[in-house]
């Protein structure tokens, strides 16, 4: 925008990433100046952790090109990456928990001796040195399991310092910190900024790019859709370029439930999790569960299934139906379609039938325990037609399929015992548009036939595609309820990030 | 009749390897001694197998429900000790011969049970690695019985009961015969019950399982107490064959042999997948290479190379396959 374009320290040109045919960056084009705080927002899905990871050598693009000073780069790994002056921050640690601050430091390039053992005293007088600077009040001989996450974040900004960075990444630095935390992160990152460094803050909280960058960019579905410095846009216009879009003709038409409520929760408490969530799903209501990841939207969902320990008041039908364990909770008439397909959902190595009838295998059982298979293959074929999942087989084992079908299978498992009530965390994710639509539809015909329906998603465009009624939640509490017409990205993303100012604009 | 071929190659993929690599070594042996094949040789197989395969079958529902049981061996030796004390205490009390020996075999069978399910409960209710556990109780149940009988040796004193342990009804060891059926009984239970699906899903992601309403805890403590039934009626088996139990001897290596017929078998190390045909495939093979090594007149101390070479080798195919 400025003339300040022979600045760039990184440049990106064309950069493209895709995924089994499938483009998740389309050819971005972006630049990182000397010496500038920059943030990159965007939805979940948007893009944002493939060029972080582009960038710091994890993942190799498809095509494009990265410039560092003006030279092209071609990382092999992320040791390339730090050579050339890029350190990562990643949001998920990558420390040894059994091993001291030091070594982690130095994990995987540690300082050798001429005798090539290793140089204790150098390593540890160096992380000394540089957990000094960082003001971080952790020794180099403690151990990672003993740190909080705010320490553990420390030692990671440390062994990206470790190597004369140039170019500091932070992705999502701040989801486990607290407040206080949060406010000496950015101090330290200003700090650094003064000394020369670059930073990428890479973050969908809104206030806190507002707060601590200099230039903004915004990606959304991998493209690069917006650029601005800060004191050009406000978070309120961030959040409409980040998921601003026409929702397309994939979303069934939206119904009002009129019915008697199913589901009624009261002060549902989980320690560490969430606090006071109280809602009710009325029979045929598709109830939209909003918030940011870690608001504790998946969490409620896992202890309404008895899967987490929590007090307070779960009742179907007007029953009491809270669970100690997922069996209760199938018994009380709750279904559940996990976010995690992989590790909680569906089993890769069990037959399709197999999958599908894994909640509901009682019901297909002779009085000994015995399945009674024709009862099961001829159930089977009854969700594959109606779900229109590609599998010519029924035995034929699950990893045969594509995700959209195994999401498919996922969901027939789900609803294979009848539920009163489904609650679906994150039903489309990575499943392609076309399996997305058919899903919403699946979804949209249950509720008419009178299931209640709790959906939980990060994907704004799908909870206002789908729900009539949303309650966003907000660091574990319920922070309001849309219905109707104000049901809306702004006012989502509002009681989300708790920026209320700019409202109705 | 599509659907016929597409079972058939389901069931090739997943067994093909065990069975080719017995059909291999039987027509080995039978090329390299003209004997391996008479009836009388085969039987004589099939019994020495049976001790160890009839483990091997409580140890396949222990693997793939994703647990580890090294503790049947001394298991037996405890089991096997209990019992003849059993048979004798009964006999001696001046009861009829076929009472004693009912004695026994309720002996065996409760406390096979009984150490089974506090091998269980260790593992789930107490939270520590089977591993662990099974190393522990391993240890236990060999000292137990070394200082029950004083390291020495139970003798039964019960004709009846050593006559049972060579007993062929119908031409087939008693022992090959109870091996058979239990397989057979095992099978159905693994592959067609609520039961064994949900042993299978407990150890192919027990998070999964326990997301899916599954008692991940119960299923595997059926699993453990399976195999301890399991032992029990191994050991009264043996016990009756020697009419004896050495408390020191008995049972030696057994949890070895076990699961090698298990790995042998193609049922998966982590757990998940495996069949109980598969183990009887692999306790055979190992009962075959005994044999064939013993005919030819190799060192019996080299069988154990040959052994540990095809346990090493079957796993290596199997991850090849994967």
């Amino acid at each position: 925008m400025t003339p300040l374009m022979a600045d760039a320290l990184i440049r990106v040109r064309a950069l493209r990433k895709e995924f089994a045919g499938n483009a998740v960056l389309r050819d971005v084009d972006a630049e990182i100046r000397r010496g500038e705080v920059l943030g990159l927002i965007g939805e979940n899905g948007a893009g944002k952790s493939t060029l972080v990871k582009i960038l710091a050598g994890i993942y190799e693009p498809t095509s494009g090109e990265v410039e560092i000073d003006g030279r092209t780069v071609s990382f092999q790994s992320p040791s390339d990456a730090r050579r050339a002056g890029v350190s990562l921050v990643p949001q998920e640690f990558n420390l040894a928990p059994d091993l001291s601050v030091e070594e982690n430091v130095f994990l995987g390039a540690e300082l050798l001796t001429v005798r090539r053992t290793l140089d204790g005293a150098r390593m540890r007088a160096r992380t000394a040195e540089l957990l000094s600077e960082l003001g971080a009040s952790v020794a180099p001989g403690d151990r990672i399991d003993g740190l909080s996450a705010a320490q553990k974040q420390l030692v990671e900004v440390c062994k990206a310092l470790a190597f004369d960075a140039r170019i500091l990444i932070l992705d999502e630095p701040t989801t486990m910190l607290t407040r206080r935390e949060i406010d000496r992160l950015f101090a330290l990152m200003r700090a650094l900024q003064a000394r020369g460094m670059t930073l990428l803050y890479v973050s969908h909280k809104l206030a806190e790019v507002k707060a601590i960058c200099d230039r903004v960019i915004v990606l959304k579905d991998g493209e690069l859709v917006h650029e601005a410095p800060i004191a050009e846009i406000e978070p309120a216009e961030m959040a409409r370029r980040m998921v601003g879009r026409e929702l397309r003709e994939i979303f069934p038409p939206k119904r009002k439930a009129e019915g008697p409520a199913v589901l009624e929760v009261r002060g549902l408490t989980s320690p560490e999790a969430f606090a006071d969530v109280s809602f009710t799903v009325r029979e045929g209501e598709i109830l939209g569960l909003a918030g940011l990841v870690g608001a504790g939207r998946t969490e409620t969902a896992e202890a309404l299934m008895g899967l987490r320990p929590s007090s307070g008041s779960v009742r179907v039908g007007g029953a009491d139906a809270k669970a100690k364990r997922a069996e209760q909770a199938v018994k009380s008439g709750l279904g559940y379609l996990s976010e995690d397909r992989q590790g909680s959902g569906v089993l890769p190595g069990f037959g399709i039938a197999e999958n599908m009838t894994l909640v509901s295998i009682r019901d297909y059982c002779t009085f000994a325990g015995v399945v009674d298979r024709e009862k099961e293959d001829e159930k089977a074929r009854t969700w594959r037609e109606r779900f229109r999942i590609k599998a010519p087989d029924l035995r034929a084992q699950l990893e045969s399929l594509s995700g959209g079908n195994q999401q498919k299978v996922s969901l027939a498992k789900a609803l294979d015992p009848g539920p009163r009530v489904l609650i679906v965390d994150e039903p489309t994710r990575g499943v392609d548009v076309a399996a997305k639509q058919e899903i919403y539809r699946f979804l949209a015909e249950l509720a008419a036939k009178g299931t209640a329906l709790l959906l939980v998603s990060s994907e704004l465009e799908e909870i206002i595609g789908m729900c009539d009624r949303v309650i966003v939640m907000r660091e574990g509490r319920i922070a309001g309820e849309l219905e109707g017409a104000a049901v809306g990205e702004h006012e989502i993303m509002y009681l989300a990030t708790g920026i209320e100012s700019g409202a109705g604009a | 009749m599509n659907a016929l071929f597409q079972r058939l190659r389901r069931l090739e993929k997943e067994r093909y390897a065990a069975f080719a690599a017995l059909a291999i070594l039987t027509v080995a042996s039978a090329i390299l001694s003209p004997f391996f094949l008479q009836p009388q040789n085969l039987l004589n197989i099939l019994r020495q197998v049976s001790y160890t395969g009839i483990i091997a079958l409580g140890m396949t529902f222990v693997i793939v429900s994703g647990g580890i049981d090294l503790s049947v061996g001394s298991m037996a030796a405890f089991v096997g000790s209990l019992a003849v004390l059993a048979l004798n205490a009964t006999a001696g009390a001046g009861m009829g011969q076929g009472t004693a020996v009912a004695a026994a075999v309720a002996c065996a069978v409760l406390v096979g049970l009984a150490c089974g399910l506090a091998n269980g409960v260790l593992v789930t209710k107490g939270r520590i690695a089977p591993f662990i556990v099974t190393l522990g109780t391993m240890a236990l149940f060999r000292s137990l019985s070394l200082y029950i009988g004083n390291a020495g040796e139970f003798r039964s004193e019960s004709a009846l009961f050593g006559d049972l342990g060579s007993s062929a009804p119908l031409g087939v060891p008693l022992p090959a015969l109870i091996l058979i059926g239990l397989a057979a009984a095992l099978s159905f239970v693994l592959s067609r019950t609520r039961y064994g699906r949900y042993v299978r899903a407990v150890g192919s992601n027990a998070r999964v399982a326990r997301y899916s309403a599954i008692d991940v805890d119960l299923t595997r403590l059926v699993a453990y107490t399976l195999n301890g039934l399991m032992v029990g009626v191994s050991a009264v088996l043996i016990a009756m064959r020697f009419n004896s139990v050495g408390s020191s001897t008995l049972g030696v290596n057994y949890e070895l042999d076990a699961i090698a017929a298990v790995i042998i078998g193609g049922t998966a190390m982590a757990g998940g997948r495996g069949t109980v045909w598969g183990t009887i495939v692999g306790a055979i093979t190992l009962g075959v290479i005994n044999n064939m090594l013993n005919m030819v007149g190799i060192s019996p101390y080299l069988q154990g190379t040959v052994k540990g070479l095809v346990i090493i080798g079957a796993v290596f195919i199997q991850r090849q396959r994967q």
